[in-house]
């Protein structure tokens, strides 16, 4: 008896530490982002270990103004979010329901050849070529079409609306007179809120985050979506490239930038860690929607 | 109205003629026109593109218009300096995560499920899960500026205890230490999530049992729980197996630069230098058509790998 209650213990504390540790370092470096934004330079130089600002400085966020490109960035990441997003619902709705009748001919066709393209795609260049003959080069599109149908998402989707949704109300509803479009947006739809607050945060999620695509596609600045605009100022260094009048700029020293680079960190993630607490509740349920069932 | 109802919901009788079918099932089929739209625009039309591997690509003649060259492509591909060490860079990162990053989240799966206050565990995945959330250029823009030779925290505390600042992101040696580590920071919490979830279906009998053969809780977490959840653990391998070439364009050119190309090139950014930088279409589709068909035929191998040690295959 004595014996396995020690062994308890220490399972019990590896655990509790390493997971107390685990979290701390998923943290820390955010919050130490956080606090250089509104930390005065020669502070941190003096003593960068330090986590509480001795005295709060917010110049970094007043230089972030003089940033046009910051503006349009968020401004493209916005629009292409928001439209992405919902089209990525609809699209997932629409497609989905069809495809959980199982008396509809050409369903397994359909399916086959959806499933397909999760084992082979055609490759950057192709879809590069793709693009520019459609001629949607430089157009917030281009950021916005490709991938917006997961195929992963949509077998999810119907999953779901199998398990989850009660066949009877379905023919309750076409029992009233209804057509399979009235029975998808006034019974499944507004039953399938669950997935669909899952499938709209990993979209705005992932639609906000992106930068590859407009790597490939946009050439214009005044089209580049946050992160790329992010990546132009926080890791390739490039503060010229961000600035259309160029005596705005009063930073002498590359150094002096630094606070500035973590304020552009700061306001870039903002959306994501305020809305984060909110939904966070939601994908749990989601993901395990879907993992349990198949 | 209401005896044709419930027939709507049964299987029809095969004596209707497709276009009666279609009829009346229109707006079903009409609710699957959009997605199939999209399926052939943006996923088939360039899977007919990837042709462009066997011809001469030029932009002023077409696709159509370009010649027929076969497998010369190929064949200056395998005798490409360049495409072996691109090969190597890809496999090896890859292997490195396998061995470093994939384990990760399976041990804290384990190990969250050994915490018994609820507050402190719901607390703790929310925050292992927010990095998840964090996009690859915050991440890289947080550690560029942490490791920065002349600003970076990291090189300012090592300067003061008297070391010499050490340029981390120019360096080829941490290269694949901070991929492999940011990785891990990103992924590893949020994919606790499957694991977990796979735990908590283990039956609970098989503790109470093993638990009255005297097994201490190390013996019921190697003996009950990794056993019970090994079906997970194997597929998920299997699945990651099968994109052994793949890293990810988004993690791998965030951190890459001049100084460590040597072994950041990977066949997603190397397609890209090559195909979009340097214009040499033909060349870069070549190299995805090789990647892509390696990943198809390794996911097959994994797939029949995992009916052989008696679990499910993929599909």
């Amino acid at each position: 008896m004595k014996r396995r209650a020690v062994d308890d213990w220490i399972v019990g504390g590896i655990s509790y530490t390493a997971i107390t540790v685990f979290a701390a370092l998923c943290l820390i470096p955010l919050l130490y982002v956080i606090s250089y934004s509104v930390m005065n330079y020669s502070d941190y130089l003096a003593n960068p270990f330090r986590l509480i600002p001795p005295r709060l400085d917010f110049s970094a966020y007043r230089q972030l103004y003089h940033f046009d490109l910051f503006y349009s960035g968020y401004r493209t990441t916005l629009i292409i979010t928001v439209v992405g997003t919902l089209l990525t619902i609809f699209l997932l709705l629409i497609s989905a329901y069809p495809l959980t009748k199982a008396y509809l001919k050409g369903r397994k066709a359909i399916l086959s050849f959806i499933v397909f393209t999760m084992l082979f795609n055609g490759g950057l260049i192709p879809n590069y070529l793709l693009i520019k003959w459609l001629g949607l080069y430089n157009n917030l599109w281009a950021l916005i079409l490709p991938g917006i149908i997961s195929v992963f998402n949509l077998l999810l989707m119907i999953n779901f609306i199998k398990a989850s949704i009660p066949e009877a109300l379905e023919e309750a509803a076409i029992i009233d007179g209804a057509n399979e479009i009235q029975v998808l947006f006034r019974v499944i739809a507004p039953l399938s809120k669950p997935a669909l607050a899952t499938f709209t945060i990993f979209a705005a999620v992932g639609y906000w985050n992106s930068y590859f695509a407009a790597t490939l596609y946009i050439s214009d600045r005044e089209l580049w979506p946050l992160q790329v605009v992010l990546r132009e100022l926080v890791v390739e260094d490039n503060m010229g490239m961000l600035n259309s009048s160029s005596q705005l700029l009063e930073l002498s020293t590359r150094s002096h930038t630094f606070t500035l680079k973590m304020a552009a960190i700061v306001v870039s993630m903002l959306p994501i860690l305020v809305v984060y607490p909110f939904f966070q509740r939601y994908f749990i349920k989601g993901m395990l929607l879907g993992s349990v069932k198949g | 109205m209401i005896g044709k109802a419930s027939s709507s919901m049964e299987a029809v009788p095969r004596r209707m003629t497709p276009a009666r079918y279609l009829s009346r099932h229109k707006y079903l089929y009409l609710l699957l026109l959009p997605g199939i739209a999209y399926f052939i625009v943006f996923q088939y039309v360039p899977m007919y593109g990837v042709i462009i591997a066997f011809k001469d690509f030029s932009f002023m003649k077409g696709i159509l218009g370009s010649e027929w060259v076969g497998f010369d492509n190929f064949r200056y591909m395998f005798g490409l300096d360049d495409f072996y060490r691109v090969f190597w860079n890809s496999l090896y990162l890859s292997l490195l995560k396998l061995v470093f990053v994939f384990p990760v989240p399976v041990i804290l799966a384990l190990l969250l499920n050994e915490i018994r206050r609820m507050a402190f565990k719901r607390v703790t995945q929310t925050v292992i899960y927010l990095p998840h959330f964090i996009s690859w250029v915050v991440i890289a823009g947080i550690m560029v500026n942490f490791l920065s030779p002349s600003w970076g925290v990291v090189n300012l505390v090592l300067k003061n205890l008297g070391f010499e600042p050490v340029f981390f992101l120019a360096s080829t040696h941490y290269f694949r230490p901070i991929i492999v580590l940011s990785s891990i920071w990103k992924d590893a919490g949020w994919d606790t999530i499957i694991y977990l979830a796979a735990i908590a279906s283990v039956n609970t009998e098989l503790y109470e049992a093993a638990l009255m053969d005297g097994a201490n809780r190390f013996r019921r977490i190697w003996h009950v729980t990794l056993p019970g959840i090994r079906s997970t653990i194997v597929i998920l391998l299997v699945l990651r197996i099968g994109q052994i070439l793949n890293n990810g364009f988004e993690q791998i050119y965030i951190f890459q630069n001049s100084n460590n190309k040597t072994v950041s090139e990977v066949f997603e950014t190397y397609t890209y230098s090559v195909g979009l930088l340097s214009g040499r279409f033909s060349f870069a589709t070549t190299v995805g058509l090789f990647n892509s068909l390696i990943g198809m035929i390794l996911l097959y191998l994994a797939h029949l790998f995992s009916k052989k040690i008696g679990e499910d295959g993929i599909w």
